[in-house]
């Protein structure tokens, strides 16, 4: 019976397969390899040995709570600080993938969490463009999607830490702000993809987020200024919107 | 090629919290339906979540005052615009490099 219900969402189409899946992993992989370096070095940088950071980017597998925890560890914080500092920074995964889950929950429980375990900002950005324009995605199409990912961002992260030495600054050839253009691509998508006729509302509230970090962020840590301003924003948007 | 107690006790303690969060709505939406207001609200998380990243990205701060680095703004407009007219992920990730490296050469 399983089996049967499995099969079904996005069969035979790119959506529906893992190979699919990491065809439309080809964006994220680029990001996640040029930062994924940057990472490494980072966490080189702070004393970590090539197989500390491949740990740290196989179990928490997170950039921006990746940089974040290397640089309290080099600054010798206390280990309840840097721990409860990720889950502040990682909280915006919930709200990610509470947007996400309702499309696999027809699959297992396990099969759910083994998919929910590998989503990131990207890799939701990619699965949520394509329920936006109306396409099915499947559960072995989004693990192709997540395990292309996971595993371009680990080897890139050791690649990164073995190489330290060589890599002078990944800063200079811009492969920094790949992650920040992936982002562009991901907001316009949504955009682009959404409900016809909201346009207005939707660029309303992307510039309600632009002011609200202005000023949050001379209050808050960026982390916490993000995950305010979404929430207030995204409050706005359903008042809005009636 | 050594991997330091405390260092892995961190490293496992940052897993889980992470783990928790991601893994958590995948668990609770199946046995919930959602309210129209919350899906809903849901619906408007994406845009809220990239426009805060993208912004971040630009924002330094400096001790309680917010400036911005317009290297980082120079470079997103070229990746806009590749993203508006060729709706390409790949593409507009490749333009926003090369952006951010010209921009970088001439600032």
């Amino acid at each position: 019976m399983n089996e049967f219900i499995e099969k079904k969402p996005g069969e035979n189409e790119a959506t529906g397969t893992f190979i699919g899946g990491i065809k439309d992993a080809v964006p994220t992989m680029i990001g996640y390899i040029s930062i994924g370096i940057a990472a490494g070095v980072v966490g080189a940088a702070s004393n970590l040995s090539v197989l500390e950071v491949g740990l740290l980017s196989l179990m928490v597998y997170a950039g921006a709570a990746q940089f974040i925890i290397c640089a309290l560890l080099a600054a010798g914080s206390p280990p309840y600080a840097i721990i409860f500092t990720t889950f502040i920074v990682n909280l915006r995964l919930f709200l990610l993938n509470m947007a996400l889950a309702p499309s696999f929950s027809i699959y297992t429980l396990f099969r759910n969490i083994r998919l929910g375990a590998l989503v990131t900002d990207e890799t939701f950005g990619v699965a949520s463009g394509k329920l936006l324009a109306k396409e099915q995605i499947s559960d072995r199409w989004m693990s192709g999607l997540n395990i292309a990912a996971y595993i371009s961002w680990v080897l890139a992260c050791m690649a990164g830490a073995a190489f330290e030495k060589w890599i002078a600054n990944p800063q200079v050839l811009g492969l920094d702000f790949a992650l920040t253009a992936m982002f562009v691509a991901l907001l316009v998508l949504q955009i682009q993809n959404g409900q016809t006729g909201k346009l207005k509302l939707y660029l309303t509230l992307v510039i309600m987020v632009v002011l609200l970090m202005f000023v949050l962020c001379a209050f808050f840590p960026s982390y916490i200024a993000i995950i305010l301003s979404t929430v207030v924003v995204a409050t706005f948007g359903v008042l809005m919107d009636r | 090629m050594s991997v330091n107690l405390s260092v892995f006790l961190v490293i496992f303690g940052c897993a889980l919290v992470t783990f928790l969060p991601r893994v958590l709505p995948f668990i609770l939406v199946r046995n919930y339906k959602m309210p129209a207001a919350l899906s809903k609200w849901l619906s408007f998380i994406p845009v809220c979540i990239f426009t805060a990243l993208i912004v971040n990205s630009f924002l330094v701060k400096e001790g309680n005052t917010v400036n911005v680095d317009w290297t980082v703004v120079a470079a997103i407009i070229p990746a806009l615009l590749a993203a508006i007219y060729k709706k390409n992920l790949s593409l507009t990730v490749i333009v926003g490099i090369i952006s951010m490296a010209v921009v970088r050469f001439f600032a």
